[in-house]
């Protein structure tokens, strides 16, 4: 049996395609496109949860069918209706926030580019890009040393009078947003700019020697060529951003959050975390979920589409 | 980069020098900041936790001892939860990594049935979830929970990962499998003895992908895993300082007692010392990471 297939198999090189070959392509690789469907397809019928008053233990079945109440329920009950704005105007927040500093790694990586020693920069992308690779429990436990009460950062800010006695940001409510965004930059920032170091190394050079026979200063160069070659790249990656707008993650969120600043710091997504699995509300939480899904997918199209507009081709 | 090479056939310019030493002012700058941690990090779990406990480690270490990493080692469930963490990041950074380029590996031969349907299929997983929760149930009924196998199953092919590895397989000449095909070599032959020898690059960036990723996760384990004898070190660590954030929330509302049995234990060399514990491995890989993740992260830019 064995032999006679692959002697098929060859003879299919030239000539046209034997049926049974394609099927068994297609049969060797349906376990791996089977895992596939099993978790990224089959968890949507979890969706039909949102239907019913589910209740932990219970056979899904068993428990009340309730239609779109709850997700009515979200918007008409005031307590729930306060709580999703509150964590919607988190997750936008903190999001726009963070888009401020989205020019960060692209200037970071321009000016960078332009120092003199190749071996300074080196050194620079290596120190940089390292927390990128830790976790946020592990940058929590750092900056509990360094912003606590007792910290170093903090102790440091009392002497120089920028903050009073007794400050602690890992407790504080004020300015949580900034300070979460700032720690993101401060994980990031190296790691983001690799791309624009790469996309500077494939400039032309001919470029800028033309421009600096037309006597044009370092600061004319970056602003005339560096930077009109980046910013395409610079809006592809915008643009997926936004297509990923809702997936916060947690993990920040879930480290750093606690009784005192959850009010500003739980995301969409620490939201729908809390509600199904801290409270058990299985039901409510994937209604908020879906809505999320839909939401997400809409911005992602609106992305796809702003890209195609623009670039004339689609991210995606 | 061209300036630079410009500029040194001629003399600096006063502009020159300004730019050149605002820009290292604050580059140096940030460097210090994002190295700075990691070093303060090491030279406390080295002094003398006492001092430490009241913030007098800055710059040097004082008092050496390694008696916080004797303390550390004392913790509960360490040992085992190191092993989880080692055995989940080995186990399915090497598996993942080969299904993924299982499935690649099948979606380059143009001939499957049904090819551009089961393809598209699973590239739309990228842009759509079903969500935290019902992923939860999924796992629940699949019997998953609090094994030890819901760190490795759920992962084992990654969509974004199949699409890189494949675009990189698409590279290689025919005539490589084409001649295997005429000695008799199989689907599976050719995908263990040519593909992947000759696809180590890239196989070995989208590893060094999952092996960070791996190492770093801890929501799974706090979504899914309530036995202690599955935890992971990051998961360890997590709960740790969950431990000491709720002694200082007991500050504040009042509930001292909680909080005197925490001060009592020193608690924030030990907490450092398990960080540090936990970072040495990523510190270890870092130089390859760093090499490759360059690599990936231009791989994946390019196909966008």
């Amino acid at each position: 049996m064995q032999p006679k297939q692959q002697a098929v198999t060859a003879r299919d090189l030239r000539r046209p395609k034997h049926k049974w070959d394609d099927y068994k392509v297609f049969l060797l690789a349906l376990p791996a496109i089977a895992i596939v469907i099993l978790f990224r397809y089959i968890p949507l019928w979890g969706w039909s949860f949102s239907l019913f008053q589910y209740k932990p233990g219970k056979d899904l079945f068993d428990c009340n069918f309730v239609g779109l109440q709850n997700f009515t329920f979200l918007f008409n009950n005031p307590v729930m209706r306060k709580n999703l704005v509150r964590v919607l105007t988190n997750t936008f927040g903190i999001h726009m926030l963070g888009y401020l500093f989205t020019p960060l790694p692209m200037l970071f990586a321009i000016f960078l580019s332009e120092m003199k020693s190749k071996r300074y920069q080196k050194l620079v992308q290596s120190v940089t890009t390292l927390p990128n690779f830790i976790s946020w429990v592990i940058i929590y436990s750092l900056m509990n040393s360094f912003f606590s009460a007792s910290g170093v950062a903090t102790k440091l800010m009392i002497q120089l009078g920028i903050v009073d006695q007794g400050f602690n940001l890992m407790t504080s409510d004020d300015h949580v947003w900034l300070y979460m965004v700032l720690l993101q930059q401060w994980k990031s920032l190296g790691w983001s700019a690799i791309i624009y170091f790469a996309s500077i190394a494939g400039i032309p050079q001919d470029m800028y020697e033309a421009a600096m026979i037309d006597g044009a200063n370092r600061m004319q160069r970056i602003w005339y060529i560096t930077i009109p070659s980046l910013i395409p790249t610079y809006f592809v990656l915008l643009i997926m951003s936004i297509g990923n707008f809702l997936n916060t993650g947690v993990d920040q969120y879930l480290t750093f959050g606690n009784a005192l600043n959850k009010q500003f710091i739980e995301v969409l997504d620490l939201y729908v975390y809390n509600l199904g699995i801290g409270s058990g509300q299985i039901s409510f939480s994937v209604a908020v979920g879906i809505m999320k899904s839909v939401v997400a997918l809409v911005l992602f199209s609106m992305a796809n589409f702003a890209s195609k507009k623009i670039r004339g081709e689609s991210v995606f | 980069m061209t300036a630079v090479a410009a500029s040194r056939k001629k003399p600096m310019t006063p502009q020159d020098i300004l730019f050149n030493v605002i820009c290292g002012v604050f580059f140096t700058l940030f460097a210090l900041l994002c190295f700075y941690p990691f070093y303060y990090l090491f030279i406390c779990t080295i002094s003398d936790p006492q001092l430490v406990e009241v913030g007098q480690i800055t710059v040097v270490p004082r008092g050496l001892t390694l008696e916080s990493y004797a303390e550390v080692l004392k913790i509960d469930n360490l040992a085992n939860a190191a092993m989880i963490s080692v055995l989940r990041s080995v186990l399915g950074t090497v598996t993942s990594t080969l299904c993924s380029a299982y499935l690649a590996y099948f979606f380059t031969k143009r001939n499957m049935w049904g090819r551009k349907f089961w393809y598209r299929l699973v590239v739309a997983t990228m842009y759509f979830s079903a969500g935290m929760i019902p992923e939860y149930l999924n796992n629940r009924a699949l019997g998953l929970i609090n094994t030890f196998w819901i760190y490795i199953i759920p992962g084992l092919v990654g969509v974004y990962n199949m699409i890189l590895i494949k675009t990189s397989m698409e590279s290689l000449p025919a005539e490589l499998e084409e001649s295997a095909v005429l000695d008799g070599a199989g689907y599976m032959t050719r995908f263990f003895r040519i593909v992947v020898p000759l696809q180590k690059p890239i196989l070995a960036t989208v590893a060094l992908f999952l092996l960070v990723n791996h190492w770093n996760d801890f929501f799974t384990t706090q979504l899914y895993v309530t036995n202690p004898k599955n935890y992971t070190l990051q998961f360890l660590l997590y709960e740790y300082l969950n431990q000491v954030k709720n002694s200082a929330n007991a500050v504040v509302t009042g509930n001292e007692g909680l909080t005197a049995t925490i001060q009592t234990v020193r608690t924030t060399s030990i907490r450092l010392t398990l960080t540090a514990v936990v970072i040495i491995p990523i510190m270890l890989v870092y130089p390859f990471v760093q090499k490759f993740y360059v690599k990936g992260v231009m791989i994946g830019a390019v196909k966008g």
